[in-house]
């Protein structure tokens, strides 16, 4: 069907988006790339009264490289990620990510800022983020701050973010070249949100400590230990034992476990295997 | 959230196949619906109306997008071709007589958001192979052909294996 009818603001700076989500406190939405809220707003499960149409706002733009960061703009669109050099060079996993992110005339419009705001467990931007140990920079009238991915997600679909902020940028500690990376998921079909996925991010100059998060599973993406042991002594038995104990608290009660776990535990060899490469 | 607000109207002004638009129209309005009922353009077809189908694409800013997942007012000073501009420059008519010629559509609901995107395709990758044809239409839904006659016209249209007629 069509959305409910909403009041329509186009601003042209964050000063005056920041104004507009402070006045309309929680009954505002942001409407970046559109790819995830349209379809919401079409069958009315979200029904905002005023949407805040940030697609013109220049400041939430570009990619810029620091001496250890890069600093990706909330409005940077999954295609432009693709085709960046920068990305690709310094920050591999996340373009090996965003090549499984739906098709190509969705990720000409949806963007990162856009698919970690709205936290999709299932989704593999906000994994991701997870697993390189990114920050997510986010404004409201009174101030910025930046959030650990580690503290950004909390539960399904949902995130620390306040009402009245803006998600702005997201800020990715880079990896050095030839820093090895494991990126897996299963999907019915390419371009579907995972059912299961994993990423392993090996530990390096900038992030120290080995990340690896399992998604699809559960309400959020979650990091899990026992494959982030496994990074340094391999997939051994106990390593696997101690990932099923963790399935089996992050389970849903409505998912099959029953067909998930086979996935995921396969999922993992075939992950430490891409890590042998 | 408060009751039923009531419709806001905006004016929209952009470029169709290069004809200057412009329109008032209510601020819900997507671009499919704005095309085809506000500009009268309606080869773009409205299917699932939440992006998944690909009946709805057309080239926006020299881009492949999703008209249904767009707000004709976020439209506002682009450049939007469809498939009737892309018809009538001659851009896919090589594509087209070989959708013919293969029977690469039956009751053509598809068809638009396919040549759209295959198009697309063929900008950047002029000699695909069938495995590329094949990924660049995996987002548009065909219910009756099967899509290997799609695929055989996209490649018979791009390797130049047509017959003339």
């Amino acid at each position: 069907m069509k959305p409910a009818p909403f009041n329509y603001h186009r601003p042209g700076s964050l000063t005056e988006a920041l104004a507009l989500m402070g006045e309309h406190r929680g009954a505002a939405r942001v409407l970046a790339g559109g790819q995830s809220l349209m379809p919401l707003l079409a069958m009315r499960l979200a029904r905002p009264d005023q949407l805040v149409d940030i697609n013109r706002i220049d400041e939430l733009k570009g990619i810029t490289e620091g001496p250890s960061t890069v600093t990706i703009g909330a409005l940077t669109r999954y295609n432009d990620i693709l085709r960046s050099p920068l990305i690709k060079a310094s920050l591999t996993l996340l373009t090996d990510a965003v090549a499984h992110v739906a098709h190509h005339a969705i990720r000409n419009r949806g963007t990162i800022g856009g698919s970690l705001a709205l936290a999709d467990p299932s989704a593999e931007t906000p994994a991701t983020c997870l697993a390189l140990g990114a920050s997510i920079v986010a404004r409201s009238a009174s101030g910025e701050r930046e959030i650990a991915a580690d503290d950004f997600f909390d539960g399904l679909m949902s995130t620390a973010l306040d009402e009245d902020e803006i998600l702005v940028a997201v800020r990715v500690p880079k990896r050095p070249a030839g820093t090895r990376h494991a990126f897996l998921e299963f999907a019915r079909r390419k371009g579907d949100f995972a059912q299961a996925g994993i990423i392993l991010a090996p530990g390096h100059v900038g992030v120290p400590k080995h990340r690896a998060v399992v998604f699809g599973i559960g309400p959020t993406p979650w990091r899990s230990a026992a494959l982030e042991s496994a990074i340094n002594e391999g997939l051994t038995a106990a390593s696997k034992a101690a990932l099923k104990a963790e399935l089996a608290v992050h389970f849903q009660e409505d998912e099959a476990a029953a067909y998930k776990l086979p996935i995921v535990m396969t999922l993992a060899q075939r992950a430490f295997a891409r890590l042998q490469q | 959230m408060t009751g039923a607000l009531d419709e806001q109207e905006v004016t929209v002004s952009l470029t169709v196949n290069g004809v200057p638009v412009k329109r008032s129209v209510s601020a819900r309005r997507h671009l499919a619906d704005f095309l085809r009922d506000d500009v009268g353009l309606t080869g773009t077809h409205v299917g699932c109306e939440h992006g998944v189908c690909g009946a709805c694409t057309v080239r926006l800013n020299g881009e492949i997008v999703r008209s249904c997942l767009m707000l004709a007012v976020q439209a506002e000073g682009a450049t939007v071709d469809t498939i009737e501009g892309l018809s009538d420059s001659g851009e896919i008519a090589a594509l087209q007589q070989a959708f013919l010629a293969r029977n690469a559509l039956q009751c053509g609901f598809c068809t638009p958001g396919m040549l759209v995107t295959v198009a697309d395709l063929l900008r950047s990758v002029p000699k695909p192979t069938r495995d590329e044809v094949r990924d660049a239409i995996s987002a548009n839904y065909c219910r009756c052909t099967g899509y290997h006659a799609i695929v055989d016209a996209v490649m018979a249209a791009a390797h130049g294996t047509e017959p003339k007629s």
